[in-house]
C-alpha cells in the first residue's frame, strides 16, 4: 500500500480543492491531517480470501505480530488485484472486540453441567471431559455412530484430511460431514451421476470465452462479486454476448440481464425439460456428439423429500431409500437409481416439456423461454451456464444439476473454451476440503466411497491402518445428525469452523432440541461466541485464516496455500492442532475391537495420535522452529512447533498420494507456497484448465490412446461416456396454501458472509448492512398494511422472526414471494425453514418454504 | 435606613415566613414546573409537551409560539402556517388577559437569574448601577423587529438569552452558559434589574400585550400604607407602584395599571399592612373603599 | 451628570419615568433620544454583522427535509426544535451556541446518522412555521443536498473493487445512485461498477455517506449551490434534444453513396467503412477469437 509522492500530493491537492470549496469539515469527522504512510518494516504474503467460492487472492500486511494492512494481490489470475468489500476487510474479521481466547465448559460448582454457566478451562480439562463423553457414548449401542464431527468448506486442507482420518479411519465412524452439505452436496451427486468424477470440467476463463451467459439461481452479482466483474466485462466488451438470468426474485444480476427470466419456484426441473425438447424438436442435436459420447438413462421416480420416515410424504414415496416399514430389514428403493433408456425414449419423456405447457406451469412468457432455449441450441454459440444455491439447495436438487448437464451435453457444448456448465461453489475450500479431502459421511479423499470395498483398502493401505478398520456404513449426513442427536441415537458432536446452529434448518424442531438433549454434549471451535457456541456445552477456541497454515480449492479447481502470519490471540488453536491432539485421548484399545488390532499388532498400546499421525509419512518432515519463504522471511507454524514436525507438509504429502495418477493429481507441497495456485490435475508441471478434451486434459490420452485430437473423453465413467438422465418436474416438498400463502426463500448478501460472525464484527460491513430485511414485493406489502421499514412478523408452521419491511432493495421478489438473507443471529430465518432435503445429495431446500407475513 | 435593607422584615414578624414568601413560591413552581414540563419528555420519556418556548405542542393538540419570534420571522418574509399562526393568538390572548408581563414574572427562565442577581446585590450591598432609561427596551424590540426586515434573518436569536436558556435546557446549552452568565453579571454587577427591567425586548413585547390586561395588583389598602417602602426595595419595576400607592391625592384609583407590572405578587408578600392584593382592573374610582368589605373572596391564581 | 443616555453611572434615585422626563428641556430630551438611538443603532449593527455571519451554514451540516434556502431559513425557523423531537430516528440535532451554524436550528451530520426518508416526514409535519416547507408531501422530493463522489482516487469501486455499499444503501435505489460498469483497463478483464449520482431524483439524505467504508467517506451530501455546475445557457445537449423532440431538429441527409472497391460498404452514422463478412454485428453468427485481447481491444460500438 505504498503511496508514492506523486498520489499523495495529488491527494493533498483535492482536499485543498474540498477547503477552497467551502467544504469545511467538523472535528469530529476529520480530525488529524493526512498521516504519511507507514509501510516500513512491514512483510507481505500472499493468501487466499477466506470468504466465497471464487478465490481471490489477497496480500497481508504484517507489523509486530498483526496484520496492518492488506491489499488485492495484483499477480493472482482470479483477481488481479481487486477484492468485493469483504475481502478489503479480511484483516478485520481477525480484531473482533469479543475473540474467544479460552476454551469454556458449561460448570456448576466448578463440575460439568449440561445446564451450566460457561466458565475458561484449560485445554487439558477440556479434553478430559470430552474424551470421556466421547468414550462414553461409544460404549453405548451403535459404538462410533454415537458420535461425529460436523466440518466445514472454510476448512483447510489438512483440517479437513485430518477430520476424516480421525473419525472415518480412528474412530471407525463415517459421522462426520461438512457445512458443504448445504451448499454443494447436490453438485457433487450430479457430478459423480453424469461423469463419474467430481467438480467443474471448465475453468474462470470460461467467463471471457462464452458468447452467451445462463445464470441459474446464481447471484453471482453478490456472492461471487469477482467472477461478475468478469462476467460483466465480457458482456460490455464482446460483441453479440448476451446474459440470460433465470430466478424466483428479481436480484442484482438482472441489471445485466438480455433476458431476464422469474420462474415459480421449481419449476426450474420443467425448463429444463423444454430447453431439451426444444433442441430434439428444432433438430439442433449435437448427434455426432451424442452419438459417442453419451448414454441416456432415465432416473428413479417418486423418491420422496428427505424429511423424517413417519412424514406423510416419506410414506406416500416408493424410491425414498427408507427402510420399508413392512420389512425393516429392506429399502424403499433407492432415490439414485437410473434406468438405461434410448434417445427416442428420452425425446418421448420430454416431449410433453411443450412450450405452451412450461410456460404456464412457471410463469415465464413465451418468448423468453424461446430466446433462451435459442440460445443453447444455437450451435454458433458457446454457452456457460453457472448456477449456486439456487440449484443445490433443492428438493430435486441432484436433479435441477443434472439436467443441466442433459441440455448441454445434447448439444456438445461441453469441456471448451466458452462451452460449459458451470456449477459455482460457494464456499472458499467446498472443492479443496469438503469433496477433493472427502469430508462427506460418505467419501474418501479423490472421490474414494465408503460403501466400496476397494475404495476402503486404498484409503486403509495410504493410512496403514487393517483390513476393515473403515466402516462401509455411510454415516450420518448434516441434517440426519441433527435428527438423531434429538432422538439421542447420537450422543456427542464436534463442530468447526462453521456455524450450523444459525445455518441448518428448522432450527426450533430439530437443530436446538437435538443440540440441548440431556444426552448429548456439544463441542463447538470457533473464532467467536456464534448462536451455535451459545446452544453449545464446551467451546474451543480457534485461530482463523492467517493464524495458521492453510490450504483452500476453489471452484475452479485451483488450490491456494497461504502462511501462518500471526499468532493466534490467547490460547487460540487451529482446528488441525485440535483434532491432533484429541486423538491422543484415546488408546487404540477403547476405540477398535481386538480382531482389528490383532492385524496389526505393533499397534497395541498405541494412541490414535500415534497411528494417524506420528506414522512415518505425516511426521516426515522436519520443523526447524521457522517456515522459510523466497525472499528470506520468516514466518510461524504453531501446529509444527508443538508437534515437532512440518504437519501440513506431512499431512499434504499423504492425501495426494490419494490422487496423483488418478486424475486428481496435486503438484508438490513447496511448489504450492511459491504459485497464486495451480489448478489440478497437475501433470509434469502442467495444469489443467479444461477436462475432458483432449488437448487440454492429459488423462485422456492415458484413458483412451486412439482419442481423435480435440475430441472428448468422460474417463470418470468406466465407458468413457457422460451420462444424459430424464429427471422430471415434480412439485416441492411445502407449498405456500391459504394459512401460509407466500413463498420463503433465504440466501445471502454480498456484504455479509453466511452466518455473519465474522463480518458483522467489522462495524463498516455491520453499518452497511446491519439487520437482515424481508425483501418483498410492494403489491404484497401494501396488501398487509405494511410499510417499507416497518416492522413484520414472519412465519412458518415451525416458528417466527421479526424483520423490517423492504420492498425497494436490491431484492425485488415478484408478487407471493419473500426473500429473507440468514447472516442475522438477531433474527435467525432457519427457524422458519423447512428440513427437507434432495432424497439423493441429502442437501437441504433453503429457498422454499411456505411463509405468511403479518404486522408485528 | 439602606435602600438595601432585606425588605419583608416587618411583614415577617407580623404575617410568618410562609404569607411573606406566597407569591414568590408560587411563582417559583410555576416556572420550575413549566420547565418540567418541557423536560419530562428528553429526561422521562413522558412527552406532555414537545419543543421549547419558542414553539412548542402540548399534548400532540395545543400549539404555542412566542408571537415575538413569529413576527420576526414574518418579517424576514416568512409566512407561518395555520398552527404556528394559532399558537401565536393563543399566546397573544392569554397575556393580554393575565397581563403581558406575567411571562416574566412566572414562565421565563431567565428570571430566576436575574433574580438571583439582585438578592445577591442586596446581601452585598452592592449600589452602584448605571442608570439606563426604562424605555431602552422599546429601542431594542424596535431593532429585533428591524433586523429581520434588513437581514432576512433573526439577528437576535443569535444573542437572544431567553429562547437560548429555554432551548439549551432541554436540548444542550453550548455556549449559552457564557451569554446567561453575562446577563447574570450584569444585573449584578453593572445595572439594577439591569436585563429584565431595562433591556430585554421580550419583556417589553409582552408589556405591551398586557397593556390593557384585566388583571391587575390593586393597593386596595394604600390608607393603611405606613411608607416602610418594603414594597419599592422588592419591585422589580418600582416605578409601576407609586400611582397607584400614592396617588389618592391626585386622583388616581388603586389599580397598577402600569403595563410593566409584573404580577409577581412580591409587593402583596412583603407589606406588612396588607395593601396590596390580586384584582381586575375594574372598580378603579380614587374613592373606591376597601373591597374586602364588598368581595368575600380572592381572586383566582394565575400563571 | 444629569440626562444619562444608558451609559453613564449614577445612583439611581427614586424617581420614575414622568417626573425625570418632566425635568428634562426639550433639547436635552432631543439629545438623549439622540444618543439612545445611537447606541441602539450600533449595537443593533453588531448584532446583525454577528448574525450575518453567524447565519453562515457550514457545507457538512444538512437541514431537514423541506428546508427552504438557507438564506430564508435563518428568517422563517423559530428554533423551537419541534422538527428535532418529531424525529423517530433521533437524527436531528438544534445547533449550540458556539458552533459554527445558527443557534438553535436543526441540522443534521450525514456521515454520523443520515436522514431516513421517512413517508410521513413528521419533520416538517411539526415545523410551526414554514422554514420546512409544508409543501413537501413526498419525501423523495427533498433535496437536502446532493451526494457528490468527490474523492474519486480513494473511492474503491473506482478501482474496480466491487463495494457498491453507497449504492446498495441508497433509499432511491437505482435511480438516485446508478452503477456505470466500464471496463477496467488495469486488470484487463474486470468490470467496474461506478457510482453515478443523479441530482434530480437525489434527496441528499446521507445514507451513502453514512454507510461509505472508508475511514473518510468518498461520497459525501454538499449543499446543492457547492455540488452543482450549471451548463451555459447557450448550450444544448444535441443528443439529448434529439431524443426528447424524436427525431433531429434539422432534416436528416438524403441516402449517401460512396466509391467504394468490391467486399467493402460504408454505413453513414454508423460504423463507417465495413469489410463484408468480417464485423458482423450483434446477435450474428460469429467465430470469436480465443485470444479475449483482440475482441477486449476491437474498434467500433458494442
Amino acid at each position: 500500500m505504498t503511496i508514492s509522492r506523486r498520489e499523495f500530493i495529488k491527494s493533498q491537492a483535492a482536499i485543498a480543492a474540498a477547503a477552497a470549496a467551502g467544504v469545511a469539515l467538523p472535528a469530529s469527522l476529520v480530525a488529524r491531517a493526512q498521516e504519511a504512510p507507514m509501510d516500513d518494516g512491514l512483510r507481505w504474503d500472499k493468501a487466499p480470501c477466506r470468504f466465497c467460492g471464487t478465490g481471490c487472492s489477497v496480500l497481508v500486511g504484517v507489523k509486530d505480530g498483526r496484520i496492518v494492512a492488506s491489499q488485492g494481490d495484483p499477480d493472482a489470475p482470479v483477481n488481479r488485484g481487486l477484492n468485493c468489500i469483504k475481502g478489503y476487510f479480511l484483516p478485520k474479521i481477525m480484531y473482533g472486540q469479543d475473540r474467544l481466547t479460552q476454551p469454556l465448559l458449561r460448570k456448576t460448582d466448578g463440575r460439568y453441567d449440561k445446564n451450566g454457566e460457561f466458565q475458561p478451562v484449560t485445554w487439558d480439562e477440556a479434553f478430559d471431559i470430552m474424551a470421556e463423553k466421547w468414550k462414553a457414548a461409544m460404549k453405548k449401542e451403535g459404538g462410533p455412530s454415537r458420535v461425529g464431527m460436523f466440518g466445514s468448506g472454510q476448512w483447510t486442507v489438512w483440517d479437513g484430511y485430518a477430520a476424516s482420518k480421525f473419525i472415518k479411519g480412528g474412530l471407525r465412524s463415517n459421522n462426520l460431514d461438512p457445512n458443504a452439505r448445504h451448499c454443494m452436496a447436490s453438485a457433487v451427486v450430479a457430478f459423480m451421476r453424469h461423469f463419474g468424477i467430481d467438480e467443474p470440467m471448465g475453468c474462470y476463463d470460461d467467463l471471457e470465452h462464452a458468447d452467451v451467459f445462463a445464470l441459474w439461481g446464481s447471484n453471482m452479482t453478490e456472492m461471487h462479486p469477482i467472477l461478475w466483474s468478469r462476467l460483466t466485462d465480457t458482456r460490455l466488451t464482446k460483441p453479440g454476448c448476451e446474459v440470460h438470468v433465470l430466478s424466483t426474485f428479481e436480484h442484482r444480476c438482472f441489471e445485466l440481464a438480455d433476458n431476464p427470466i422469474v420462474f415459480k419456484p421449481q419449476t426450474d426441473l420443467a425448463i429444463q425439460n423444454y430447453i431439451c425438447n426444444y433442441i430434439i424438436q428444432n433438430g439442433k442435436v449435437n448427434q455426432a456428439f451424442v452419438d459417442n459420447h453419451v448414454t441416456f438413462k432415465r432416473t428413479a421416480e417418486n423418491i420422496g423429500y428427505g424429511l423424517r420416515p413417519n412424514h406423510p410424504l416419506e410414506q406416500k414415496a416408493t424410491n425414498s431409500g427408507y427402510p420399508d416399514p413392512a420389512d425393516p430389514t429392506k429399502k424403499k428403493g433407492d432415490p439414485m437409481g437410473a434406468t438405461e433408456i434410448t434417445f427416442e425414449e428420452f425425446a418421448k419423456l420430454v416431449a410433453p416439456y411443450t412450450l405452451e405447457y412450461v410456460s404456464e406451469l412457471s410463469g415465464v412468457p413465451k418468448e423468453n423461454l424461446e430466446r433462451l432455449a435459442a440460445a443453447y441450441a444455437d450451435p454458433n454459440k458457446k454457452v456457460v451456464s453457472f448456477w449456486t444455491m439456487g440449484f443445490n439447495q433443492h428438493t430435486r436438487g441432484s436433479w435441477v444439476n443434472g439436467n443441466m448437464y442433459n441440455v448441454h451435453l445434447l448439444v456438445g457444448k461441453i469441456s471448451e473454451p466458452g462451452n460449459g456448465p458451470f456449477s459455482l461453489t460457494g464456499q472458499p475450500s467446498a472443492c479443496g476440503t469438503a469433496r477433493e479431502v472427502g469430508t462427506f459421511a460418505h467419501r474418501l479423499p479423490a472421490d474414494l466411497v465408503v460403501t466400496k470395498p476397494e475404495h476402503r483398502a486404498i484409503a486403509e493401505t495410504v493410512w496403514k491402518l487393517p483390513e476393515g478398520t473403515i466402516n462401509d456404513k455411510i454415516g450420518y449426513h448434516a441434517v440426519l445428525m441433527h435428527r438423531m442427536l434429538k432422538d439421542g441415537k447420537m450422543n456427542c458432536y464436534w463442530q468447526q469452523c462453521n456455524n450450523n446452529m444459525q445455518a441448518s434448518p428448522n432450527m426450533n424442531e430439530e437443530s436446538y432440541p437435538g443440540w440441548r438433549n440431556p444426552d448429548n454434549f456439544i463441542t463447538v471451535s470457533d473464532p467467536y461466541p456464534t448462536v451455535s457456541a451459545q446452544a453449545a456445552d464446551l467451546v474451543l477456541p480457534t485461530a482463523m485464516w492467517t493464524e495458521k497454515e492453510g490450504a483452500y480449492g476453489n471452484a475452479e479447481r485451483r488450490t491456494q496455500f497461504w502462511r501462518e502470519q500471526v499468532s493466534a490471540p490467547g490460547e487460540s488453536k487451529s482446528d488441525l492442532w485440535q483434532i491432533m491432539e484429541f486423538s491422543k485421548r484415546f488408546k487404540v484399545e477403547e476405540v477398535w475391537p481386538e480382531e482389528l488390532i490383532a492385524k496389526k499388532p505393533e499397534y497395541r498400546g498405541k494412541t490414535l495420535y500415534d497411528i494417524l499421525f506420528a506414522n512415518g509419512v505425516v511426521d516426515q518432515f522436519p520443523y526447524d522452529g521457522r517456515i522459510l519463504d523466497d525472499q528470506g522471511n520468516a514466518y510461524g507454524n504453531h501446529e509444527s512447533a508443538h508437534f515437532g514436525y512440518y504437519v501440513q507438509k506431512g499431512l499434504f504429502e499423504e492425501y495426494a498420494g490419494f490422487g496423483r495418477g488418478h486424475a486428481h493429481d496435486l503438484a508438490p507441497f513447496d511448489t504450492y507456497h511459491r504459485t497464486r495456485g495451480l489448478r489440478w490435475p497437475v501433470v509434469d508441471g502442467k495444469e489443467t484448465l479444461w477436462r475432458f478434451r483432449e488437448g487440454y486434459d492429459p488423462y485422456v490420452k492415458a484413458k483412451h490412446p486412439e482419442v481423435a485430437k480435440g475430441d472428448v473423453y468422460f474417463y470418470g465413467n468406466k465407458n468413457g461416456r457422460a451420462n444424459i438422465i430424464f429427471a422430471p418436474y415434480d412439485p416441492p416438498a411445502e407449498s405456500p396454501d391459504a394459512d401460509y400463502p407466500l413463498w420463503l426463500c433465504t440466501g445471502r448478501v454480498l456484504e455479509h458472509w453466511h452466518s455473519g460472525s465474522m463480518t458483522r464484527r467489522v462495524p463498516e460491513l455491520y453499518k452497511a448492512v446491519p439487520d437482515a430485511q424481508v425483501f418483498m414485493n410492494k403489491l404484497d406489502a401494501k396488501r398487509l398494511g405494511l410499510r417499507d421499514g416497518q416492522m413484520a412478523r414472519i412465519s412458518t408452521r415451525r416458528g417466527e422472526i421479526a424483520a423490517r419491511v423492504e420492498t425497494r432493495g436490491r431484492n425485488r421478489p415478484p408478487e407471493g414471494l419473500v426473500f429473507i438473507p440468514w447472516f442475522d443471529a438477531s433474527r435467525l430465518v432457519n427457524k422458519l425453514t423447512l428440513d427437507a432435503t434432495c432424497p439423493l445429495s441429502k442437501e437441504t431446500d433453503f429457498k422454499k418454504a411456505a411463509c405468511k407475513v403479518e404486522r408485528a | 435606613m439602606s435602600l438595601y435593607a432585606p425588605p419583608g422584615r416587618t411583614a415577617r414578624k407580623t404575617k410568618g415566613w410562609l404569607k411573606t414568601h406566597r407569591w414568590l413560591l408560587l411563582r417559583r413552581s410555576s416556572q420550575l414546573g413549566i420547565l418540567a414540563l418541557f423536560l419530562a419528555g428528553p429526561w422521562l420519556g413522558v412527552w406532555i409537551v414537545q419543543g421549547n418556548l419558542s414553539a412548542s405542542i402540548t399534548l400532540d393538540l395545543l400549539p404555542l409560539t412566542d408571537p415575538l419570534l413569529l413576527l420576526q420571522s414574518m418579517l424576514s418574509g416568512s409566512m407561518p402556517i395555520l398552527s404556528g399562526a394559532l399558537g401565536a393568538l393563543i399566546v397573544v390572548a392569554f397575556y393580554a388577559l393575565v397581563g403581558g408581563r406575567v411571562f416574566c414574572s412566572w414562565v421565563c427562565p431567565v428570571n430566576p437569574i436575574t433574580d438571583l442577581a439582585e438578592w445577591l446585590r442586596r446581601r452585598l450591598d452592592l449600589r452602584a448601577s448605571a442608570r439606563l432609561s426604562r424605555d431602552l427596551r422599546y429601542w431594542v424590540l424596535a431593532l429585533v423587529l428591524i433586523l429581520p426586515l434588513a437581514t432576512g434573518t433573526m439577528a437576535f436569536e443569535s444573542f437572544n438569552p431567553v429562547s437560548m436558556t429555554h432551548r439549551g435546557l432541554i436540548f444542550g446549552m453550548g455556549l449559552a452558559w457564557l451569554v446567561l452568565g453575562g446577563v447574570f453579571l450584569f444585573d449584578l454587577l453593572v445595572a439594577r434589574h439591569g436585563w429584565c427591567g431595562h433591556l430585554c425586548p421580550i419583556g417589553a413585547f409582552y408589556g405591551l400585550i398586557g397593556n390593557r390586561a384585566l388583571l391587575r395588583v390593586r393597593a386596595d389598602g394604600r390608607e393603611r400604607c405606613d411608607d416602610c417602602m418594603d414594597c419599592f426595595a422588592v419591585c422589580p419595576e418600582p416605578q409601576v407602584i407609586k400611582p397607584a400607592l400614592k396617588g389618592a391625592d391626585k386622583g388616581m384609583g388603586p389599580v397598577v395599571l402600569d403595563m410593566n407590572c409584573t404580577n409577581c405578587g412580591r409587593c402583596i408578600d412583603v407589606c406588612p399592612q396588607n395593601v396590596f392584593r390580586f384584582g381586575t382592573r375594574l372598580r378603579n374610582r380614587s374613592d373606591a373603599a376597601d373591597p374586602r368589605v364588598r368581595y368575600t373572596h380572592q381572586p383566582r391564581k394565575v400563571s | 451628570m444629569q440626562g444619562g443616555t444608558g451609559l453613564e453611572w449614577q445612583f439611581s434615585a427614586r424617581m420614575n419615568a414622568n417626573e425625570r422626563k418632566a425635568r428634562l428641556s426639550r433639547r436635552q430630551f432631543l439629545g438623549e433620544t439622540l444618543k439612545t438611538a445611537c447606541g441602539v443603532g450600533l449595537f443593533g449593527l453588531g448584532l446583525g454583522l454577528y448574525a450575518q455571519r453567524a447565519s453562515a451554514l457550514p457545507a457538512w451540516a444538512i437541514r431537514p427535509p423541506g428546508a427552504i434556502a438557507e438564506e430564508d431559513f435563518n428568517g422563517a425557523c423559530i428554533r423551537c426544535g419541534l422538527c428535532v423531537r418529531d424525529c423517530p430516528f433521533d437524527m436531528l440535532h438544534l445547533a449550540e451556541l458556539g458552533q459554527p451554524i445558527p443557534t438553535g436550528t436543526p441540522y443534521f451530520i450525514a456521515r454520523d446518522k443520515g436522514c431516513e426518508m421517512c413517508e410521513d416526514i413528521p419533520c416538517v409535519a411539526a415545523c410551526p412555521t414554514n422554514a420546512l416547507s409544508h409543501d413537501l408531501t413526498d419525501i423523495e422530493k427533498a433535496r437536502m443536498g446532493l451526494a457528490v463522489l468527490v474523492d474519486q482516487e480513494n473511492c474503491i469501486a473506482f478501482r474496480g473493487l466491487r463495494c457498491e455499499v453507497c449504492y446498495q444503501v441508497c433509499p432511491i435505489k437505482d435511480q438516485a445512485i446508478t452503477l456505470d460498469r466500464q471496463h477496467n483497463q488495469r486488470s484487463g478483464k474486470h468490470a467496474m461498477f461506478v457510482p453515478v449520482v443523479h441530482s434530480d431524483r437525489c434527496t441528499g439524505c446521507g445514507k451513502c455517506e453514512e454507510a461509505c467504508i472508508l475511514e473518510r467517506a468518498a461520497i459525501k451530501v454538499l449543499p446543492m449551490h457547492l455540488a452543482k455546475g450549471e451548463l451555459g445557457h447557450h448550450y444544448r445537449l444535441g443528443w439529448e434534444q434529439k431524443q426528447q423532440a424524436g427525431g433531429s431538429l434539422v432534416s436528416p441527409d438524403p441516402e449517401h453513396r460512396y466509391n467504394l472497391p468490391e467486399g467493402m460498404r460504408y454505413e453513414h452514422g454508423g460504423r463507417g467503412l465495413i469489410q463484408e463478412g468480417t464485423a458482423p454485428g450483434p446477435g450474428e453468427a460469429a467465430p470469436i477469437p480465443d485470444n479475449p485481447l483482440e475482441t477486449l481491444n476491437r474498434k467500433g460500438p458494442l
